[in-house]
């Protein structure tokens, strides 16, 4: 099991959804619902902590792996993640992503935490800023209207790809 | 000390047009922001406010740029609590653009000038209630949850 306290959070997203919570963990963990919203990809977990966690294209590729470091249905998910399915990308270390569900009146709030375990660079973080706002719009949109959101597929901006080749050259976490 | 800034980015189904609409009229405002209900002409140079239920005066300001349905800057001071308003004038930039069959609302609310952060801190804690709040009403015809009558972002 790895350290998850020399992980620090870097991006936190807060979302409300009128859900119950037992709802909300079904969608972050059910391939059924994660294909509607996580860009086309299935989740694959086992369901315990210490569990493989896995992202997978419409095709079967991999896209990310990792390890759950803690399951509490329906309150509290955190896994590690592994992009493997970019170049290269999977000599970036690994990161940690994290997700609480606390009710919230009738509705629920839903917290991505994103932490690492190096100092990473503000244009590196920029993949997650962009890309979480989307899926978890996403997201409630399922759950509260039973229909996917459609939205545009522009790739990373291509600062983030100079930042994450700048540093998979240069290695900082290795000092 | 650096300008506190806060960043909420969320994709609605809905259109520029009926989303500018929703962040501007009373009417619907206080249907997703807890009672609150922004008055002003929304052209740029007007005064704006926002107004709680029993009338007190929650925020005022100006609006600096409005380019409906597209970009929207308010010039925004607190006005009801003091240590917020100490912390002075603050800008809130929300740009709307489409995208595949929804459009990407971004909020951008910064200090004009250094500062605590207090107040952003206290808006970093709103906004994603109130625009979580926006998102289900234009999606669903319904808010997500309805909170504490007090508290207003």
């Amino acid at each position: 099991m790895i350290d998850t306290a020399a992980f620090k959070p870097k991006t936190v997203y807060v979302i409300y959804i009128a859900a119950a919570p037992e709802t909300v963990w079904q969608a972050l963990t059910e391939p059924r619902f994660s294909k509607q919203y996580f860009f086309g990809f299935a989740v694959e977990i086992e369901p315990r902590t210490g569990g493989r966690f896995r992202l997978l294209w419409p095709d079967g590729r991999l896209h990310v792996s990792g390890e759950v470091t803690e399951w509490t249905p329906p309150r509290r998910l955190s896994v590690t993640w592994l992009v493997e399915g970019m170049k290269d990308f999977g000599e970036l270390p690994q990161c940690l992503v994290s997700y609480d569900i606390a009710p919230s009146g009738d509705a629920v709030r839903l917290t991505m935490t994103e932490s690492h375990s190096w100092d990473v660079p503000g244009d590196v973080l920029k993949g997650g800023e962009m890309g979480w706002p989307k899926v978890l719009s996403g997201l409630k949109s399922l759950i509260e209207t039973g229909k996917p959101l459609v939205t545009g597929n522009e790739g990373p901006p291509p600062e983030f790809m100079e930042a994450v080749k700048a540093a998979i050259a240069a290695k900082p976490w290795l000092k | 000390m650096s300008k506190p800034r806060f960043v909420y980015v969320t994709y609605i189904r809905t259109t520029p047009e009926k989303l500018w609409s929703a962040l501007t009229d009373p009417e619907v405002m206080k249907q997703y922001w807890f009672g609150v209900r922004g008055e002003s002409d929304w052209k740029a140079g007007s005064s704006w406010r926002l107004v709680f239920p029993d009338g007190r005066v929650a925020d005022s300001g100006e609006i600096v740029e409005a380019q409906p349905p597209e970009r929207l800057v308010i010039r925004w001071r607190n006005e009801f609590k003091p240590e917020l308003k100490a912390e002075g004038f603050t800008r809130c930039t929300m740009t709307i653009e489409p995208e595949g069959g929804a459009v990407k609302l971004t909020v951008v609310h910064e200090l004009e000038q250094e500062g605590t952060g207090k107040f952003i801190d206290a808006v970093a804690g709103g906004w994603p209630k109130i625009l979580s709040n926006l998102k289900s009403l234009l999606e669903t015809g319904a808010v997500a949850f309805h909170e504490e009558k007090t508290q207003h972002r």
